[in-house]
This record gives structure tokens, sequence and C-alpha cells, in this order.
């Protein structure tokens, strides 16, 4: 581990990633004390500005400071892609651990399930999910979890699989403590270490889809600043106002490129059958 | 051989049966009562408490779900999807007269991913390491950390309208194609490129090579006719996978472009509750992927004789 760590160390572009990210979340973390304005505030008088000295982005259709509602919008999307990504993974283990523990009936009715989720094109469920949950970012959250739990249910099951029949569950069973506990004292412990490079890994496809459902209108909606519905609004805007399309979307393809920087680093310094385990997904 | 697809198609009997109780359960997840929600769309109202029963009545929305659902599934193996609320035509006619659209920009995105994708990839691991393969690499991890909605944003503003060449949106000859198809084709072929990349740097590695090199075959004879044919088996299997993600994309890229596709259909009917319209769509471009990924499965065992299904 600590021979990969310090290959991860050398790797240029990795490091760049862990830096824009640890940059981006002190933007979210601090938002209200970096930006200048209320990003909610609207003054018709200044709408539509070009860049200047007093807005450094300019402004929106309803005279918003942009800087101060992309520096908002940090705070919701990564908020938003961290929360989807955790309630991904907390169902996907769970459900992958299930499956891959009791086996039998239980793992068959399982496999089914995602069998038949693996059936719908990764997006179209989501959006279908979304869209009759009702447009708002929490109800898109769950659409995304609701569909994006199979491919980790699948890696967990593989590797409980693997290592249900080691002699320290066995033990575990022998002194009697009951399944729950087993599963989540001693099977999760040890199976959860790929998941949480994979969800790094993950990350930027998850930000992609957060920020592309919610520019349909099928996530944050307005006045909410975020990035894809700030792109959304100002896309009707794209011949006077161009900054208004341009930013929101900058910041995406940043942060993706991050993760993606970061993940690739990972990748590379893992070791093979961590990699055997990325293709199963 | 025969009998691994017929294996493969009897399986797909209970995959469908579950996709359809999923894409039907879709009309329970609204919260309110689908009847009054419908209606609502329809009367542009609220409906009184007569007319929800009589559409109650109408659409069999009064009998236990499971019922309901048996109704449902015996029409669509009918061929009767209903009846779009929004346009009140068939949703089978609604699918199929948009899905020649969404068909002709599919092709060529994948087209244009392809075009750019192996021989950037197949550059790149001849000559690994150099200068190259550095910045295609580079353009692999841009290529697919950009929103593809935002690339198509930008070329509308690039090419249609500070430059005026393309039009920006609508549907019409092959000048309306251009721009949705480059901005799905751009962000989807990044991930093809890598794996060309690395595919055709394990297989130059091999023995076989070493031998046709030693055989004094010149170095491009051996990439062209000897390595890339085996190198191309796994990237045909990501260019399978990589459907889904297509599909996906061309949601977005044809609600903006104003592509008269399945796709944009789909976002406006989900934006509007016409829940036959996305009952059936959901259910149709599910069965499409599942036939179309047992093709590509199949097709395996034609390109690489060593796979053989038992």
């Amino acid at each position: 581990m600590r021979h990969n760590l310090q290959q991860l160390k050398s790797d240029k572009l990795a490091l760049t990633g862990i830096i824009i990210i640890l940059i981006l979340a002190f933007i979210a973390i601090f938002a209200p004390y970096l930006s200048l304005y209320d990003p909610l505030e609207v003054n018709m008088a200044n709408r539509l500005q070009m860049p200047s000295e007093e807005h450094p982005l300019g402004t929106d259709q309803l005279g918003r400071d942009l800087l101060s509602r992309i520096i908002y919008a940090t705070y919701v999307s990564i908020t938003a892609a961290a929360l989807a990504t955790l309630m991904i993974i907390t169902f996907g283990v769970t459900i992958g651990a299930i499956a891959g523990y009791f086996g039998g009936i239980v793992d068959q009715a399982i496999m089914r399930i995602v069998d038949v989720l693996l059936a719908f094109p990764s997006l179209i469920l989501t959006i279908a999910i979304a869209g009759i949950l009702g447009p708002s970012l929490m109800n898109l959250i769950i659409a995304m979890t609701a569909t994006g739990w199979v491919g980790y249910s699948r890696i967990i099951r593989g590797s409980v699989l693997s290592i249900k029949e080691k002699e320290f569950v066995e033990a575990a069973r022998a002194l009697g403590f009951g399944n729950l506990y087993i599963i989540a004292r001693h099977i999760i412990p040890n199976v959860i270490s790929p998941v949480v490079v994979i969800a790094t890994i993950d990350m930027g496809h998850i930000i992609l889809s957060i920020t592309g459902l919610s520019f349909l209108g099928l996530g944050a909606q307005p006045p909410t600043p975020e990035w894809g519905t700030m792109l959304n609004e100002g896309k009707s805007f794209m011949t006077t106002a161009p900054h208004l399309m341009i930013f929101p979307g900058l910041m995406i393809m940043i942060t993706v490129l991050a993760f993606n920087f970061l993940g690739d680093g990972l990748r590379d310094a893992l070791d093979p059958r961590l990699r055997q385990v990325m293709m199963m997904k | 051989m025969k009998r691994y697809i017929a294996k493969r198609l009897l399986l797909l009997i209970p995959i469908m049966l579950g996709a359809s109780i999923l894409s039907y359960s879709i009309l329970y997840l609204a919260p309110g009562d689908p009847a009054e929600l419908m209606l609502e769309r329809q009367l542009q109202g609220v409906p009184t408490q007569e007319q929800v029963n009589a559409f109650k009545e109408e659409h069999g929305l009064n009998d236990p779900i499971p019922i309901q659902f048996a109704k449902w599934l015996y029409r669509i193996l009918h061929g009767d999807f209903g009846v779009s609320l929004r346009t009140e035509k068939p949703v089978l006619e609604e699918y199929f007269s948009r899905f020649p659209a969404s068909l002709v920009l599919f092709l060529l995105s994948q087209a244009i991913s392809i075009a750019i994708a192996i021989p950037l990839g197949v550059i790149s691991a001849v000559k690994h390491n150099s200068k190259v393969d550095h910045f295609s690499r580079f353009i692999a991890l841009f290529g697919v950390s950009v929103p593809n909605f935002w690339l198509g944003l930008l070329f509308i503003l690039f090419f249609a309208v500070y430059l005026g060449w393309l039009p920006a949106f609508g549907y019409g000859g092959f000048a309306h194609l251009i721009l949705p198809a480059l901005a799905l084709g751009v962000s989807g072929c990044a991930s093809i490129m890598r794996l060309m990349r690395a595919s055709l740097l394990d297989v130059l590695h091999q023995d076989y090579i070493r031998t046709a090199r030693a055989k004094g075959l010149c170095e491009k004879a051996i990439t062209v006719k000897h390595a890339l044919k085996n190198a191309l088996i796994p990237v045909v299997t990501v260019i399978g996978l990589h459907i889904g993600h297509l599909i996906s994309g061309m949601v977005i890229i044809e609600t903006i472009f104003a592509w008269p596709g399945v796709g944009r259909f789909l976002v406006e009917s989900i934006h509007a509750r016409d829940f036959p319209v996305i009952q059936g769509f959901v259910l149709i471009i599910a069965m499409l992927f599942v036939v179309f990924n047992l093709i590509v499965d199949i097709s395996y065992t034609y390109l690489d004789p060593r796979i053989r299904y038992e």
C-alpha cells in the first residue's frame, strides 16, 4: 500500500487532481465568506453585464453576481455528488453483502433484480424516476441511488463470496454472533477498500450525471445556484451574454477533470487484483 | 452455438418481464393519484371527483395493481402501448416516427467516435511515450471530462452563432445533423481511444508479434495485419458497453439541439407527466438495448474464434 501511495505521489496528474479537489472543497466549505454578493439577490438594473471589476464574471439575466452564484453552486453540486456517491455506496455495499453472505434464494432474487436494472441504458431509468418523483435535487439523488447501486453490489457480492468461508468468519459464527453483526463488523470492513477507490473514479461520472440532469430541469430548481441549472438558464442568453454558459460549464469540466486525474492515478497505482475488480464493473 | 443463442433468448423472457414490471410501476412512483395527475394535464385544471372516477373506470385504474399490470402487459404483448395523453396518438407510433431521427444521430456520432478514437489510439500505442502519445492521452482525459451538453452549447455558440456555418438546431438536411453528432461523438471517443491504446500496447508485446518482427516484416505490416485484429476485440466490447452511455447522452443532446428524436420526446413527456409515453418508451428502449447487447455478445464469437460459449 505504501508503495502505491508513493507511486501516486510521483504522479503529477494525480497530484494536480488532488490539489484541484482540495481547492474546490475549500471553495465549497467557505462559500459564504468567499462570495462578494448574495447569490439570490436580484438586481434588474444590473442584468446581463459582461465581466467587470465590480462583477468579476459579470451578472446573469436577473442581475445576480455570477461569481457568487458559481461559488455557491460549487457547494451545491459537490455536496449533491458526494451525497449521491455515499448513498449509492451504502445501498450497493449492503445489498451486495447480503446477497453474497446469505447466498441461495436471497442471492438469486437480488441478482435477478440486478439483471433487470442492467437491461436499461444507465441514465434512461434515472431520468424517468427523477422526473416522475418530481424535479428536485433530492429526488434526483434518490433516482440515481435507485439505479446506481447495481455496479457496487456486484463487486461486493463477488468479494464477499470469496471471504465468507475464511476462518475468521467461521470463528465469529462459532462464537455465536448474529449474521448482521458478522456482516457489519467482519465482512464489510474486509471488502470495502476497493469500493472507496472505485467511488473516487466514479465521482466524475456522478457529477456529470447530476449536472446533466439538472440541466434538463430534473435536478436543482431555480433560483438554486447549481452548475447544470445555471447552464440551462444561461443558454437562452447565449448570443448576448455567452459568459453565462461558459463559466458554469468550465467549472463542471474542471471538477470532473480533477477527479479523472486522481482516478487515473489511482488506477495506475492499484494492484492487478483491483484492476480486475474494476473490469468486472 | 445455436444452443447458446437459444439459451440467451430464453433468459431474455424473465428479464423483459422484470423490465416491464419496473416500467409499469413508474406510474405509482408519482406523488399523488396518477388518475388525477393525468386528468389535470388533459383538462388543464383540477378535475372533479366524478371525472376522476370516470377516468379510473375507463382506464381500469380501480382494479388491484397486479390485475392492472397484467392487463397492461397483455395489451403490450399485442402491440398496444396505449395512447399519449399529450398528442393523443398511439405510443408505438410516437416512438417509431421518431426512431429514424435518433438512429441517424446515433450512427453518425458512433462513426465519429470510432473514426477519431481508433487512429488516435493506434498512433498513441505505436509511438508509445512520445509527444504524440502524451498529447492524445491528454485529449482523451479531456474528452471524458467535458460535459457533452456543454460541448453541444459551445459548438452552437461557435459554429452557429459566431461563424454562422451550421444551423444551431432543428431538423432538416445533413447540416442539422453535424453539430449534435459531433458533440456526442467527441465526448464518446475518449474511452474507446484509451482502450485501443492499452489493448494494442498489450498485443504488441506478445510473442507472435516478436516472431513477425524476426521474420523481417515491416513495422507497419505487423501493426496493421497482425496486431490490430487481436487488439480490436476488447475495443468492440467497450463500444458495445458504450451504447448505453450513448443512448443516455442522446437524451440530453437531442433536447439541446431540438432534434426530433426519441430522447427529446421522452424528456418532454416526463415534464408533462405523460405516463403512457414514459412507460412505453422506457420499456421499448430497454427491449432494443437488451437485444442489441445480445447481438454484440454473439458477434464476438465471429470476431474471436477463441471465445466459445457453452
